[in-house]
């Protein structure tokens, strides 16, 4: 290997929080130029506090920054930019109402004689530069008007535009579609042959393995390993980061269904724009049976859900839970009757990020026994709240301080696990899932899908839906493909091999 | 033992923010008076910003008299906080707390006028039942408007302060006049004013209002109702997620900040004033939103915020007796104080605080209701 010179090096990092959690024990990382390096780790390992140092957000107890071998302190994110480092976070930092170019100067507006923006210079150098990185992206359109992706590539022009030459990228593609993450990656190539560096946050191995030019894994706040790709595979990295063997595929067992449990006949329902999004959908969920939907993202399965758990009306069919009928039941009833969620958006939906844990995982039986009680059952119970918070947090290996630290300071995959614990009830009848693993590191995933197999097992029906296929694979017993708002097809588990079911996302089938 | 430093670190980490911007108010009025000094007093005078808060001081905290004026001026204000602070805890903004206020103000005098005679337990009670329903009707409006339509709630209290005001006069005039008297007015409220506790003016209103703050925490505290109006507050999604119904917690959170404000001007009324006339003051109404703001709408905050203006009010008169300094310097305090509220980075640098930044969602809420943003909830 010849030696390129490291472009950043990070020394003995050390960072104690006011809590006692040693987030990062003594880092050291080393990027080079023209690389990206993927830095791997469970949610909490304490890859995001060492980015946030990196940038200035936080302050280390110990440990030394070097830039181009000068040490260097970072006081402040201005001082990060002005180092050329670029950031590029998982909740994107853009003004909706504005235009991509306004998005992209703010801070650093050209302006004329007189102090008037320049707009049409500023797009002109945006043009220049997203010809450069191969983005097809108009300077003049408003970010709300952009899909996830191109806001994503605004947050890296921006970066570029900054003249960063270290770009970090907080798991950039949790957020994306399978197409998006592709196109990401061409970008990131292309930006790598300009001479960047750029640190790729994930816990996604496959990706890791895809894209990166080393990696280095991280697991409670210490560097485990360092590896290239060529020298490992998914189980060796896997097995660094959660620091013991896990199996990437579920035994899922046989399943008993039971009685039809969910009975969903003739569903129609409108999106948010009014448009009709789904068309006369039957299914049926039997107990003891998990069912999968695959399909590619925005063909309905949102507004399934949303219809399933009664937060969006139905325009027509019906809707039936172990015989009751429910179509237009409110959200509370069909709780009473059994039915849990998991939602994609876990920020929109799932948490409430103000809240303390204890009671976030109280959240969606707050005015039931033994949460509430008392006078007129209106009196809420703080120890049956603290109680569950800690018998749920030790079950599903909630990773926080205590049970009043608020929701929104715990890391993403932790969060998903709070949602998860609340929602797998013991009295559980009919369990929806969207996305329950979204963001989620190897070993919760292995964990969450344990679990699911286990509601199943002891009777619950459950309804899968997720944009990953191998999930929906794995875990379902019977498989549904949705195309634009239809069941496009039914394939029993031992039938649905990967590509059938991947063409008949794709197109809908000849009849569609 | 560490318990107690660490309650003590949690209130200062909520209070210090709001401490400061007004210290910080003081400071930079101290400057408005020495400059204003030029015209008001004999001349430049660099120390008369120390005499005039040494005056305020006395004239609020002093004497037996001076506490009462404090409390007496208080009280109002600490239920209009509460009014308001409630909204705040849903994502609600209450500008209407000005005409929930009068109508609860003339609720209260039409039925202690008309049971000025009768045992003065009965005129009491049932006057202060009508001003805190009066004012509940009133905050009720907007809350279904807001639940049921969209309308936003900025916009329709703010309306309903004027129609509050015709309406009201109006009524004063054709409907309930009290004959015998040079202008329009209601009638004496004899047995129905609330009764003196103490001194010439410490009215049963006060302990009411105290006891409301209380109310108030327990409920946002304790109850699932609390919950679900922080939630809705909070995050609205989730809380329809969670079960609950927006519709029905931002009209009853409305409902009960008006009954809130309503009982406010009940005290006021029935305490105060005596009898209701067009174009009595109901400057309570915005007061109660720099209350809210300073107190951060927590019900304990709100009780300190209210006895802080209470005392400017009372405080107010001796500083000009003593040292010509206008009483209007003190609009010019609560002004200051609420703008180093809102630029509280002004705050953090002059003094250096280093405290994690808290969500002031009340402040986002004034912005995002002024700005016209989605209401909590979307559309039913």
């Amino acid at each position: 290997m010849s030696e390129v010179p490291a472009v950043l090096e990070m020394r003995g990092i050390t960072k104690r929080f006011p809590t006692g959690t040693l987030a990062n024990d003594a880092i050291d990382l080393e990027v080079r130029k023209g690389e990206i390096h993927a830095l791997l780790g469970e949610n909490g390992a304490g890859k995001s506090t060492l980015m946030n140092i990196l940038y200035g957000l936080v302050t280390p107890d110990e440990g030394e920054i070097r830039i181009d071998a000068q040490p260097i302190t970072i006081h402040d994110p201005a001082d990060a930019i002005a180092r050329g480092i670029g950031m590029v976070h998982q909740h994107f930092m853009l003004i909706p109402v504005l235009s991509v170019a306004e998005n992209v100067v703010l801070g650093q507006e050209i302006v004329r004689a007189g102090g008037v923006l320049d707009l049409s210079e500023a797009g002109t150098r945006i043009n220049l530069l997203a010809k450069k990185l191969g983005f097809d992206i108009d300077p003049s359109s408003k970010i709300e008007g952009l899909s996830v992706g191109q806001q994503q590539r605004v947050e890296i022009l921006k970066a570029i535009y900054r003249n960063a030459r270290i770009l970090v990228l907080d798991e950039p593609t949790a957020v994306l579609t399978p197409q998006e993450t592709r196109e990401i990656f061409e970008v990131l190539r292309r930006l790598r042959s300009e001479g960047a560096s750029i640190i790729f946050i994930s816990h996604k191995l496959d990706e890791v393995l895809e894209i990166a030019d080393r990696i280095t894994v991280i697991r409670r706040g210490k560097v485990v390993g360092s590896r290239r790709p060529r020298e490992t595979n998914a189980n060796d990295l896997a097995e660094l980061m959660v620091g013991r063997a896990v199996s990437l595929r579920v035994d899922r067992g046989r399943s008993h269904p039971g009685e039809s449990m969910l009975e969903v006949a003739g569903l129609r329902a409108k999106n948010d724009r009014g448009q009709d999004v789904l068309h006369d959908i039957d299914l049926s969920v039997h107990a003891g049976e998990i069912v999968g939907i695959a399909g590619v993202a925005g063909n309905g399965q949102e507004e399934l859900v949303e219809a399933l758990i009664g937060l969006r009306k139905p325009t027509g069919g019906r809707i039936r839970l172990g015989g009751h009928d429910l179509t237009h039941a409110s959200v509370d009833e069909r709780r009473d009757r059994g039915m849990a969620f998991v939602p994609a958006d876990r920020h929109k939906y799932g948490l409430v990020l103000t809240y303390p844990l204890d009671d976030n995982l109280a959240l969606t039986r707050y005015g039931d026994r033994p949460f509430a009680g008392g006078f007129a059952g209106i009196i809420r119970n703080f120890r049956a709240i603290a109680e569950n918070a800690i018998r749920l947090m030790k079950e599903f290996d909630i990773r926080a301080p205590d049970p009043k630290v608020p929701a929104g300071t715990l890391s993403g995959g932790n969060q998903q696990k709070v949602v998860v614990a609340r929602e797998f009830r013991h009295d559980l009848r009919l369990l929806v899932l969207d996305q329950p693993t979204r963001g989620l590191d190897v070993g919760s995933i292995e964990f969450i899908h344990k679990q699911v197999i286990g509601r199943r097992d002891s009777g619950a029906a459950v309804l899968l839906v997720s944009a990953e296929l191998d999930e929906v694979l794995d875990l379902s017993d019977r498989v549904l493909v949705m195309f634009r708002g239809r069941v496009v097809g039914t394939f029993l588990a031992d039938e649905a091999q990967r590509e059938k079911v991947g063409l008949l996302m794709a197109t809908g089938g000849a009849a569609a | 033992m560490s318990r107690l430093r660490r309650a003590a670190g949690r209130v200062w980490q909520v209070a210090s923010i709001p401490l400061l911007a007004i210290v910080l108010a003081f400071i930079v009025a101290a400057f408005v008076i020495v400059v204003s000094s030029v015209f008001t007093s004999s001349g430049l005078d660099v120390f008369l910003p120390l005499g005039a808060y040494g005056s305020l001081l006395a004239g609020a905290f002093g004497s037996g008299t001076g506490i009462s004026n404090t409390l007496v001026a208080a009280a109002p204000l600490i239920l209009g906080g509460l009014a308001v602070g409630l909204g705040f805890k849903a994502g609600l903004f209450n500008i209407g707390v000005a005409g929930q206020f009068l109508v609860g103000a003339f609720a209260a005098a039409v039925v202690g006028a008309s049971l000025a005679g009768a045992p003065g337990a009965v005129g009491v009670s049932l006057a202060m039942i009508a001003g805190a329903l009066g004012g509940a009707a009133f905050g009720f409006i907007p809350g279904l408007l807001k639940a049921r339509t969209g309308a936003h709630e900025v916009v329709t209290t703010i309306m309903l302060n004027n129609a509050a005001v015709l309406l009201l006069t109006w009524a004063v005039n054709d409907l309930v006049r009290a004959p015998g008297f040079s202008f329009p007015r209601t009638g004496d409220i004899g047995n129905s004013a609330l009764p003196i506790l103490l001194g010439r003016n410490v009215h049963l209103g006060i302990p009411l209002a105290v006891l409301a703050v209380f109310a108030v925490r327990w409920l946002l505290d304790r109850t699932t109702n609390g919950f679900e109006i922080r939630t809705v507050g909070q995050n609205p999604n989730a809380a329809r997620y969670a079960g609950m119904r927006p519709v029905f917690v931002t009209t009853l959170t409305m409902t009960l900040s008006g009954l809130l404000a309503g009982t406010a001007g009940a005290i006021q009324m029935l305490g105060v004033i005596g009898f209701y006339a067009p174009g009595i003051t109901a400057s309570v109404g915005f007061d109660s939103i720099a209350v809210a703001l300073l107190g951060r709408s927590d019900p304990i905050g709100i009780l300190f915020a209210a006895i802080l203006f209470g005392a400017f009010r009372a405080g107010a008169p001796l500083m000009q007796i003593e040292t010509s300094v206008p009483i209007e310097i003190i609009d010019i305090i609560q002004a200051l104080v609420i703008l180093f509220l809102a630029a509280d980075l002004i705050v953090r640098r002059v003094f250096r605080v280093r405290a994690t930044k808290p969500v002031i969602s009340e402040l986002a809420t004034v912005a995002r209701t002024w700005a016209g943003g989605t209401p909590p909830g979307g559309t039913p």
